[in-house]
């Protein structure tokens, strides 16, 4: 197994902000909108925009959910794993929201099917976009695209894209191993 | 945390701790499930269920079945007395014609002990006991022992009394295996004609005065007095058991903690408990029927994932 570093903690740091801003910039003072993160990875990238868009770019409206999209998923009884649910915490409503799904990476976008589904047992968006840290271009299964994104990858079937945070993996950086 | 230790779910004397609490966090995220505006997943829609109750039930079909379809399963529904049984057919040739069908998974309810062992060795399906006979009744011990969880925190460590018609109840057997795998401790009180003579083998004391067994507990899970497989007197009338075995608010309000009352259901209300205590603030009776779907959703799922 070998991995090659993609993001250091500094490029991530600038990648983040410039989301940040992309956000701030088309959703003014985030009244209408609601911030979601996919359980279990994307929720950490929602939680350091939010502390961006809170703390250096004094926005205080934005409201964060978190997403579980298990139930969902459409690889249920196919493969080997059982698998297992994560927490929902969707306490503010989604009706007539402008929602921002936020996850980590996009790859073959069958999660963010799984999570466009889900959304909708909570009530009808305004719209939905789609904000990940890295596309894996090229990979997709399914007809969905980021609306915004913090870096474009190209990485082949065996490879797999690891996206390290500070508060649980003691760095931050992306890389990209080869299994 | 990843996936069940069993194939079928017989009963909870096969289950481990792991696999209860496995259940018991699945569980919690189908009552968030249950509680959105769409109380509904698609996990189970390419799976078909069939409900086969040999035996009268309300509650634990219409919870099944409601489990079943917030899981999107497609469910065919059995009950015995319209069936071919009445014709001289086996169990096992009937359940067989089914399965021929293409179900994945049988619900089963039954008046035999061990009848969904049985199946479970003989049938080429998933089999979920819903009660057999006298011997174990698992969903309703897991949504037992989640709501006292839910209501306490935590199981292990707490004293509970499962009182009354101990004898012929599966519901106490199954609670009784549960709450020692959880860690707690277990005391069973009721007359000493519904209690089975060997029962402290289990490893649970025995009380048959009901007030000191309400001082010692936690949380009291009153059983139903079973009118219907009473075939002789096990005690002179109803009248006499409410007033020797009956709980009333009084009785509750004496005792210095506020102890948790429970009931499987449905309840005669005026014999194990009474009216007061069934609508008031320490009875979890509706949590635990609300429980129960979110219960057998997780139990339908977790097994559904063994293929």
């Amino acid at each position: 197994m070998s991995q090659k570093l993609l993001l250091s903690a500094e490029d991530l740091h600038i990648i983040l902000f410039r989301l940040a801003c992309q956000l701030k910039e088309s959703h003014g003072d985030f009244d209408q909108t609601i911030l979601i993160g996919l359980q279990p990875r994307g929720v950490r990238l929602a939680e350091r925009l939010l502390h961006i868009l809170t703390h250096d770019y004094k926005v205080s409206n934005t409201q964060l959910s978190k997403l579980d999209i298990t139930f969902f998923r459409d690889d249920f009884r196919r493969g080997d794993k059982v698998l297992n649910p994560n927490a929902n915490n969707m306490e503010v409503g989604v009706e007539n929201k402008r929602v921002v799904l936020i996850d980590d990476v996009l790859y073959t976008g069958r999660s963010i099917r799984a999570a466009l589904t889900a959304i909708d047992s909570y009530g009808r968006p305004a719209e939905i976009q789609l904000l990940t840290l890295i596309d894996r271009r090229f990979s997709r299964h399914l007809p969905i695209q980021p609306d915004f994104c913090g870096r474009q990858v190209d990485a082949i079937q065996n490879e797999q894209v690891i996206v390290c945070w500070k508060e649980e993996d003691d760095e931050d950086a992306v890389y990209l191993v080869n299994k | 945390m990843s996936e069940l230790s069993v194939k079928h779910l017989l009963g909870i004397k096969y289950l481990n701790e792991a696999d209860i609490q496995l259940i018991f966090e699945t569980a919690t995220q189908f009552k968030e499930v249950i509680n959105r505006p769409i109380k509904k997943v698609p996990s189970l829609r390419d799976i078909t269920i069939a409900n086969l109750f040999f035996e009268n039930s309300t509650r634990t079909k219409l919870s099944f079945e409601l489990a079943q379809k917030r899981l999107s399963a497609d469910v065919i529904n059995f009950a015995a007395s319209m069936s071919s049984l009445k014709k001289g057919e086996t169990l096992i040739d009937t359940v067989n014609n089914i399965l021929s069908m293409k179900v994945d998974m049988v619900v089963m309810r039954h008046s035999s002990a061990g009848a969904a062992s049985f199946l479970a060795q003989h049938v080429d399906a998933t089999i979920i006991n819903a009660g057999d006979g006298a011997h174990e009744h698992p969903t309703q011990a897991l949504l037992d022992t989640f709501s006292i969880a839910e209501r306490l925190g935590d199981v292990a460590g707490k004293k509970v009394v499962i009182i009354g018609d101990v004898l012929h109840s599966r519901v106490a057997l199954s609670n009784i295996f549960a709450l020692q795998k959880l860690g707690a401790e277990v005391k069973v009180c009721g007359p000493s004609t519904l209690i089975p003579k060997h029962i402290t083998s289990l490893g649970v004391t025995v009380e048959t005065d009901v007030k000191k067994a309400l001082e010692w507990c936690d949380v009291a899970n009153v059983l139903r007095v079973q009118f219907e497989r009473m075939s002789a007197s096990y005690f002179p009338s109803n009248r006499e058991y409410a007033a020797y075995y009956g709980i009333t608010k009084p009785m509750l309000d004496k005792l210095d903690k506020k102890i948790v009352v429970m009931h499987p259901g449905p309840i005669n209300r005026g014999v194990e408990l009474s009216s007061e205590v069934v609508d008031s603030n320490q009875a979890i009776i509706l949590d635990q029927v609300e429980n129960g779907v979110a219960i057998r959703m997780a139990v339908l799922y977790l097994l559904a994932s063994k293929k």
